[in-house]
């Protein structure tokens, strides 16, 4: 999977799970202040992303850390690099 | 009668979701033209339940709400908001009139079954807790109403359920009259509201309190008559704008109704047989409030369900308060079933639908009454009359009862 086949599933799977407008998913976009997500919504995106590339997250300070769409790209990416 | 000090209290909005229809138009003409809304459940067939009967919700489109909204909901939370958006509409009130300290959500409700069991399969199935999502936990409580409304509607006052079997609408009802005659709140938007999967009625089922004349389910509910063998069950919400009477002719609303009075008792006696006379303690307490005489009231809308033991304690309590000399009466779970927690709050609706539509609807499916049932003026074609000066009763498991008088006239 390329990084761009990588972000495309991670982008359209959130856009699925939380209505989002694919327009408005730049990468700079942060999460809660420019796609309105909120706290528990973080619950549920973390399902989302093990559903879309099985695997499991357990770096919750990571997660708790991301911000923007870009965080998310880059945090997926790392972790798939580091399971292979 | 409002008393010294206290605030009469005026009915300006209706909403339902039920399986008569989504909007007020189509449910007058069910209730009109007595068209049922009960259905056979092919799955409940399946699964071994004793009956298969049930209401059911049409043409209902939950897409009203965003899916990130939902999440938070269970259908019948939906169908409460769809019921209190019209309500409001209904009643002229916008965002900017509700979202203050003055407006609250008094709903009943006593049970959301489905987050409970999916919350179990999720963690069951993905060996975490984090794996069930963020919405079930909001979806799985009592109050899940009243909390979902809450922060749609941001009003900013009361807003609590309450659970009390199937008397829950009609003590929400109830209480929020009282808060409004009181002083505590200006207006109140009330109800009650239902699941109808089969999930939560199995172990109903298995009590055999349901109907088994599956043969023709519109004619399966038989309330009071010497035939009906039980109960079919139903759901949906029904919402009630309630509003101090002062401010809402303020504004310029126009009134549907005006709640009188409110009456409350328990049979402290047991968990499903009523007693004989815990409703009536409730209706005499309901139409003392109201300064009616009981002679005065033109038409009851029973909460008979088409139990032989509910329906013979409920005609000798309604024996009890008018004598021989009954209003006219109807059970409208003939054509809806028992709408359960919500019961209590449809009535209301159906009734202020018929007052505003000009008929009063039958009682269908009776034919002729038994021993414990006689003596009750009950209505066997619809009536061009329109109720003028009501009492709708509920009562539930354990023995709350729920009365509430309602003038139209």
């Amino acid at each position: 999977m390329t990084e761009a086949e990588i972000i495309e599933l991670i982008d359209s799977s959130l856009a699925e799970e939380f209505e989002l407008d694919r327009e408005d998913m730049v990468p700079s976009a942060n999460l809660y202040t420019d796609l309105e997500l909120d706290s528990l919504d973080t619950v549920d995106m973390v399902i989302v992303l093990e559903g879309a590339f099985e695997f499991k997250i357990r770096e919750e300070e990571a997660v708790r850390a991301i911000r923007t769409l870009e965080d998310i790209h880059r945090f997926v990416i790392t972790k798939i690099e580091q399971n292979n | 009668m409002a008393g010294q000090g206290l605030h009469r209290v005026a009915i300006t909005g209706i909403g339902i979701v039920s399986c008569l229809g989504n909007d007020l138009e189509t449910v007058g003409s069910a209730l009109r033209e007595g068209r049922s809304g009960l259905v056979v459940d092919p799955e409940r067939q399946e699964l071994g339940f004793r009956s298969p009967l049930t209401g059911q919700i049409k043409d209902f489109d939950p897409k009203i709400l965003s899916r990130k909204q939902r999440k938070s909901m269970p259908d019948f939370a939906v169908w409460a908001y769809a019921s209190a958006r019209d309500a409001l509409a209904l009643a002229g009130l916008a965002d900017s009139d509700i979202q203050n300290d003055q407006t609250g959500l008094l709903y009943g409700c006593d049970s959301s079954c489905m987050a409970a069991i999916e919350q179990v399969d999720a963690l069951r199935l993905r060996g975490e807790t984090k794996g069930i999502g963020s919405g079930q936990i909001f979806r799985s409580m009592t109050s899940t109403v009243t909390m979902n409304l809450n922060t749609l509607l941001k009003t900013k006052g009361a807003c609590w359920s309450l659970s009390s079997a199937c008397s829950s609408g009609g003590h929400a009802l109830g209480q929020a009259a009282d808060l409004i005659r009181l002083g505590r709140q200006e207006r109140v938007i009330c109800g009650g509201a239902q699941e109808i999967n089969w999930q939560s009625m199995c172990s109903f089922d298995g009590l055999g309190a349901f109907s088994v004349q599956v043969d023709n389910p519109a004619t399966a509910c038989r309330p009071f008559d010497a035939d009906r063998d039980g109960l079919v069950p139903s759901g949906g919400a029904a919402t009630v704008v309630l509003e101090r009477y002062d401010l809402a002719e303020q504004r310029g609303a126009t009134i549907l109704g005006e709640f009188l009075g409110y009456g409350f008792s328990s049979d402290g006696e047991q968990l499903s047989v009523p007693s004989a006379d815990g409703l009536s303690r409730a209706m005499l307490s309901a139409i003392e409030q109201s300064g009616l005489d009981a002679s005065e009231i033109d038409y009851l809308c029973a909460h008979a369900t088409s139990t032989p033991a509910g329906d013979a304690a409920e005609a000798g309590n309604i024996r009890r308060v008018f004598g021989d000399k009954t209003p006219r009466i109807s059970a409208l779970k003939a054509l809806t079933g028992h709408e359960l927690w919500m019961s209590g709050a449809a009535q209301v609706v159906y009734t202020t639908i018929m007052a505003q539509q000009g008929f009063t609807a039958a009682s269908h499916n009776f034919n002729s009454a038994d021993e414990g049932t006689t003596g009750l003026n009950i209505l066997q074609k619809t009536d061009p009359v329109p109720p003028g000066k009501v009492l709708c009763n509920s009562a539930g498991f354990g023995g709350t009862n729920s009365s509430l008088v309602i003038s139209y006239c």
